[in-house]
């Protein structure tokens, strides 16, 4: 089934209540890989004075990246549970900015994915944010039966 | 309002947990709380619908459990080492052990190493029991010698 990866993140995403509490909402998707936006929010201060995001919203923004660039390398689509998730922080965040999130998955095997992202702000990719390697636990097929009437919403016709 | 440095000493002075919490916004929107139990510190995370990231289960998002982890590890590092400028984590690591149900989540942070610039912490988080913890992480934090912070007053 080929399916349209950003209109399916796009109706996920709302689902979730912590990324609507951050404001997260999908940029761009294709199988494996995933762009997220979380905008500035004084409530995710880390650093009140300096006007920092906390690293737990970038986690969070992170986490959730890598999580569904790992769902949209499976066939059929599916939730892939987080192994363990490891995050430099290269520099904080600029005050006021919306922070992006872009992951991509490098190697996927029988059992796990590997994925790497970076958080960062528009037109600065080559100086991020944050810098994340994550791996995912593929679950056996079952998991994800009762999706397929679901996911039909998302099928586009084969080019 | 007091800013996040005068809530810092406020807190090392009066070993108030409650208003280092309150100096960062982020933990305020998670809902942490501090406890002190004698000289140690026991954090809790408590149920909240607003920290959900996986509906069907449910379960709590896998980056509040890692940023409460954060939280309690940069707060740890502030009562253990005194200093009074907020530490920069460096880097943040996190094995998920066990799903994050949706009920009270408790973490406590160890310093492993204070070293002149950098301090390593151990993060351990459970909810039914401290032996079987939901994530176990560890961090890196850049702190100022206090040297320097001394020459601030």
């Amino acid at each position: 089934m080929k399916i349209n990866y950003t209109q399916l993140m796009k109706a996920v995403i709302p689902t979730i209540r912590h990324c609507e509490v951050l404001g997260i909402s999908t940029v761009e998707a294709s199988a494996g890989k995933l762009k997220l936006a979380m905008p500035w929010k004084e409530d995710m201060l880390g650093d009140r004075d300096r006007e920092i995001i906390h690293g737990g919203a970038l986690t969070t923004l992170l986490d959730t990246t890598c999580g569904f660039a790992s769902a949209s390398a499976l066939d059929p689509w599916g939730l892939a549970p987080t192994l363990d998730l490891r995050i430099d922080y290269m520099r904080p965040a600029e005050p006021r900015k919306t922070v992006y999130g872009f992951a991509e998955v490098y190697r996927k095997t029988t059992n796990v994915i590997f994925t790497r992202g970076i958080a960062f702000h528009e037109g600065e990719e080559d100086e991020p944010i944050a810098h994340c390697t994550a791996t995912f636990m593929q679950l056996d097929k079952t998991a994800s039966a009762g999706l397929e009437d679901w996911l039909r919403q998302f099928e586009v016709e084969e080019a | 309002m007091g800013t996040s440095l005068s809530a810092l000493v406020e807190a090392q002075e009066y070993g108030s947990i409650d208003s280092l919490v309150a100096a960062i916004p982020y933990a305020e929107l998670i809902g942490v709380e501090g406890m002190q139990l004698g000289s140690e510190l026991i954090f809790k995370l408590p149920k909240n619908p607003d920290n959900i990231g996986n509906p069907s289960l449910p379960a709590i998002h896998g980056g509040v459990i890692g940023g409460f982890m954060e939280v309690v590890a940069m707060l740890e590092v502030l009562y253990e080492t005194k200093v009074t400028t907020l530490p920069k984590v460096v880097d943040f690591s996190i094995d998920y052990i066990r799903a994050g149900r949706d009920q009270d989540t408790f973490a406590r942070a160890e310093v492993v190493r204070r070293g002149r610039n950098v301090v390593n912490v151990s993060i351990s988080a459970w909810q039914t029991s401290e032996d079987t913890p939901i994530a176990n992480a560890r961090a890196h934090f850049l702190i100022k010698p206090v040297s320097a912070v001394a020459a601030r007053s």
